[in-house]
């Protein structure tokens, strides 16, 4: 049992030594200030030290020239700091096209992760090192916090929407997974592991297997048992939306306006289908709220995703025939195995 | 234990006497004793608090106490430090005693709200204190949903009503100090001649009257959730918890201006009383403190970076933020050059004045750091924050409030503290301050959450050092508490004006009568002419 006292943290992500190199700047200008007005307390202080009870000090009201600088120089390293800060954010909260795709779900007081080839982990997440993940997460109950230190990222996780985080590991091991936002009781005991692994590592953990199939074809099964093929069927003759292709388009909506048929759109359309009405359409879908889990709802999205992924493909939803082994290499996962096959030589 | 010739002399707490007199007083003074006394007692429970969750944190395991408990712990702590001690202390205490003294008043502007406003301190006081002996709270401070409104199992409701309660006492404090300062100065006083602390002050009470009642309402939406159901926060019904984070937060951020401009206008007042010198860029420094307590208003999203929020929303947050930051420089720089040609004495209020602002330019250098998009991702909701916060509210607040209680504790009590105590305690509040928070900036930056009952074991040896800290902290907070109150019958008399400070207050005796001044002053020079006043002196003489 060596004590350990770490004064830095691990710098595991790409984006580390951005919010790290941001931070040293800030040391720098704050070690400057501070011993500029640190140093010229203590010298004035000494220097000027009362010696006699009827010392006069000299009338000095104020420099005008004196008081612009000082509020112009710090304004201007403000500037800096606020560009500085806002660029390394926006970066952050892109995530880049090819990242492969986890979803997280939170609840007091685990985390529960599934990868789209149908993987489920609980307090662990496996990823490939060199390779941009994005993480899709909602909270079954209160608000979490999806914080992994060693990459310097953090998002809350929110009952009722989605909400992401991406990162790209740059060296394989094992990173702390903390729940950031107090969550209740057990909030301390809500934390995991994140275990970057190099590609060909990641290829052979992904292969050990999982007994339910890949998120989409879990979610193919679920559209069936919840019924949700007789409504929404791929020839245009339902009396609900086609989904085939649907997801990444422009909906219109009843009423004017329109959205984007993201995650968060297929989320809101399942439990709150009232709330947005696609244009043509009739207002008659019930809610699945309470039907379904949020993983369920994750799965569902995973499906509708991969109809998306089939432009031109005849294939009527639910039409018996197997879509599960088609639909286990969206676009998203296609890219994977190049990448991950170019892994070691990029090292 | 009173000399024959001030017996002779009628004061504010010699005329009359009785249980009575003081729970029916209408006297500002006697207002800011019981308002004195109300909140040491809060900061000593909120102190028992902090000491419980700091032992706990001697090891990585939970030993001491059940993670239910812990989280009471910290979620008291907060609550009772700030809606009952913080937000209430330099105004109602330093506040209420001079602020009528400064411009040459008799009293504020109404006595009767002013007894009021400490009556409902109390009372939300005492639901605060039943939710903790009927069993405690355990949602934070921060009392964020959908946790507070549907999933605690504590006693939420007593406590938002407590601080409900609280808040309508800093309303009409900040109320009463408004039209006291428009109405009620001295001939002579012109807004330009005003001590800065009345500035301050001015600043403080526009934020409380108009953040104070969002907090009010949110509080009672979350209560209104709590108990019916109806959806405002939690998506199960129909809410946003996003919603209740951007209302708490457009109160709490502006309330940590509160908080910490009236520690700045006890700044200015000690910076020129003990280097004689009149403050340098009177001006600046006065509409700093306008500025801050305007552009506080428009900065709340800067704690909501990761909330998921808008990711336009958080530039325009993180933007506004450093605006903010600039008053706040500008004063630490005028504080400094006012020092300059000085004649500067070490009393202990000039110690809690360079420990102000020593540890309130680490605080405010930090809060660049959070408002820092790409920087403050990583460190919001650790322990880096809580540092940070700790150095502003700790390290600025309330060392600005012991210096500002060292300086008018003459003026307060008629007798002087012991010197050589004060000075003790000053150094050992400084350095155990340091020692418990600054570990926490590393601890943070590593990547330590915040409200965390277990932890990593690679974090023990910085909680170790914190924790030592605070045990030096304690002392160095229980010192001033046994020597302010031996002082009371053993301290030295002080005489008129002990440290030959130019404010109006030093110009009547100590402890002031009832009526503070014998005739209305008339106001013939700017605030710390200390020229001026050594001429009168010498007239007198």
């Amino acid at each position: 049992m060596g004590i350990t006292l770490p004064l830095f943290p691990e710098q595991a992500s790409t984006l580390a030594p951005q919010t790290d190199h941001l931070l040293y700047f800030l040391l720098a200008v704050s070690v400057v200030f501070s011993a500029g007005i640190f140093l010229s307390i203590a010298y004035f202080a000494i220097r000027y030290r009362r010696r006699s009870e009827s010392d006069l000090p000299p009338k000095i009201a104020g420099v005008l020239s004196i008081e612009l600088t000082w509020t112009i120089v710090p304004f201007i390293l403000a500037m800096i700091m606020f560009a500085w800060g806002a660029s390394v954010f926006m970066q952050a909260s892109r995530p880049p096209n090819d990242a492969i795709q986890v979803y997280a779900v939170g609840k007091q007081w685990m985390w529960k992760l599934q990868h789209m080839e149908g993987q489920r982990e609980i307090n662990e997440l496996h990823i490939p090192v060199g390779v941009p993940v994005k993480v899709t997460m909602t909270s079954e109950d209160v608000i979490h916090s999806f914080y992994v230190p060693a990459f310097r990222t953090k998002q809350d996780v929110l009952p009722g929407r989605y909400t992401t985080t991406w990162f790209q590991a740059t060296k394989p091991g094992k990173y702390h997974l903390f729940c950031a936002e107090y969550c209740g009781t057990n909030h301390s005991g809500m934390i995991g592991w994140i275990y970057a692994m190099e590609p060909q590592d990641y290829q052979a953990w992904l292969s050990g297997g999982a007994p339910e199939g890949s998120m989409a074809s879990s979610g193919e099964k679920l559209f069936q048992d919840l019924g949700c093929a007789n409504c929404h069927r791929a020839d245009a003759q339902g009396r609900c939306p086609n989904l085939v292709g649907l997801f990444g388009t422009t909906v219109q909506l009843a009423g004017g306006g329109t959205v984007k048929a993201d995650a968060a759109y297929v989320r809101e359309s399942i439990l709150s289908p009232n709330a947005k009405i696609v244009a043509g359409f009739q207002p008659i879908m019930p809610t699945f709220q309470g039907l379904v889990t949020e993983e369920g709802v994750t799965q569902l999205v995973e499906y509708v995703k991969s109809l998306g992924r089939q432009p031109g493909s005849g294939s009527p939803i639910g039409s018996g025939t197997t879509p599960a082994q088609q639909k286990t290499l969206p676009r998203d996962r296609a890219a994977m195995p190049a990448i991950a096959g170019s892994g070691p030589t990029q090292r | 234990m009173i000399t024959a010739a001030a017996e002779e002399r009628q004061t504010y707490l010699n005329e009359s006497y009785g249980i009575k007199s003081w729970l029916l007083t209408k006297d500002h003074k006697r207002i800011a004793l019981l308002y004195l006394a109300t909140i040491t007692l809060f900061f000593f429970i909120g102190g028992i608090f902090a000491t419980i969750i700091r032992i706990e944190l001697l090891t990585p395991r939970g030993d001491l106490v059940s993670s239910e408990t812990y989280n009471k712990m910290f979620t008291m702590h907060g609550v009772i430090m700030i809606f009952f001690f913080l937000i209430p202390s330099i105004p109602a205490t330093l506040g209420n005693f001079f602020i009528p003294m400064m411009i040459g008043a008799r009293d504020l502007a109404f006595p009767k709200i002013n007894l009021l406003s400490w009556y409902l301190l109390v009372a939300g006081g005492l639901f605060a204190i039943f939710a903790m002996l009927a069993g405690g709270v355990d949602t934070g401070w921060t009392f964020y949903t959908p946790f507070s409104s549907s999933y605690s199992n504590t006693y939420v409701v007593a406590t938002v009503v407590g601080v409900f309660i609280a808040g309508f006492s800093s309303i009409l404090t900040g109320l009463n100090f408004i039209v006291t300062i428009h109405t009620m100065r001295a001939p002579g006083m012109t807004w330009f001649r005003l001590p800065l602390f009345v500035w301050a002050h001015y600043a403080t009470s526009i934020i409380q009257v108009l953040g104070t009642p969002v907090l009010a309402i949110t509080l009672t939406l979350v209560g209104v959730e709590r108990i019916f159901h109806i959806g405002v926060f939690d998506p199960a019904y129909g809410g946003d918890p996003v919603l209740f984070q951007h209302l708490f937060w457009f109160y709490s951020h502006p309330a940590v201006y509160i908080m910490v401009l009236p520690a700045m206008g006890v700044l200015s007042e000690l910076v020129s009383t003990f280097s004689k010198k009149q403050v340098f860029g009177y001006a600046f420094v006065a509409f700093s403190s306008v500025a801050i307590a305007i552009l506080g208003f428009l900065v709340w999203g800067h704690h909501m970076f990761v909330s998921g929020q808008s990711a336009y929303a958080s530039l325009v947050f993180s933007f506004l933020s450093y605006f903010v930051a600039i008053p706040s420089a500008i004063k630490v720089f005028n504080w400094t050059a006012t020092l300059y040609k000085g004649s500067i004495s070490y009393a202990t209020p000039m110690l809690y004045a360079f420990g102000f602002i020593g540890l309130f330019t680490m605080g405010g250098l930090t809060g660049l750091y959070v408002a820092a998009l790409g920087v403050d991702v990583h460190v919001t909701d650790t322990y880096f924050v809580v540092a940070h916060f700790h150095y502003i509210m700790v390290g600025g607040a309330i060392m600005g409030y012991l210096g500002g209680l060292h300086y008018w504790w003459p003026k307060m009590s008629g007798r002087m503290y012991p010197e050589g105590w004060a000075k003790l305690s000053a150094l050992v509040i400084f350095l155990g301050f340091n020692l418990t928070f600054f570990p926490q900036f590393i601890l943070g930056y590593l990547g330590m959450p915040r409200r965390y009952h277990v932890y990593p074991d690679e974090f023990q040896v910085l909680h170790v050092l914190s924790t030592a800290g605070a045990s030096v902290l304690a002392v160095g907070y229980v010192i001033p508490l046994i020597y302010f109150i031996w002082s009371l019958r053993h301290g030295k008399m002080a005489g008129a004006n002990p440290w030959g400070a130019t404010g109006l207050e030093w110009k009547t005796p100590s402890p002031p009568p009832t009526h503070n001044f014998e005739e209305t002053p008339v106001i013939r020079h700017e605030a710390y002419d200390y020229a001026a006043l050594m001429e009168e002196e010498a007239n007198v003489r």
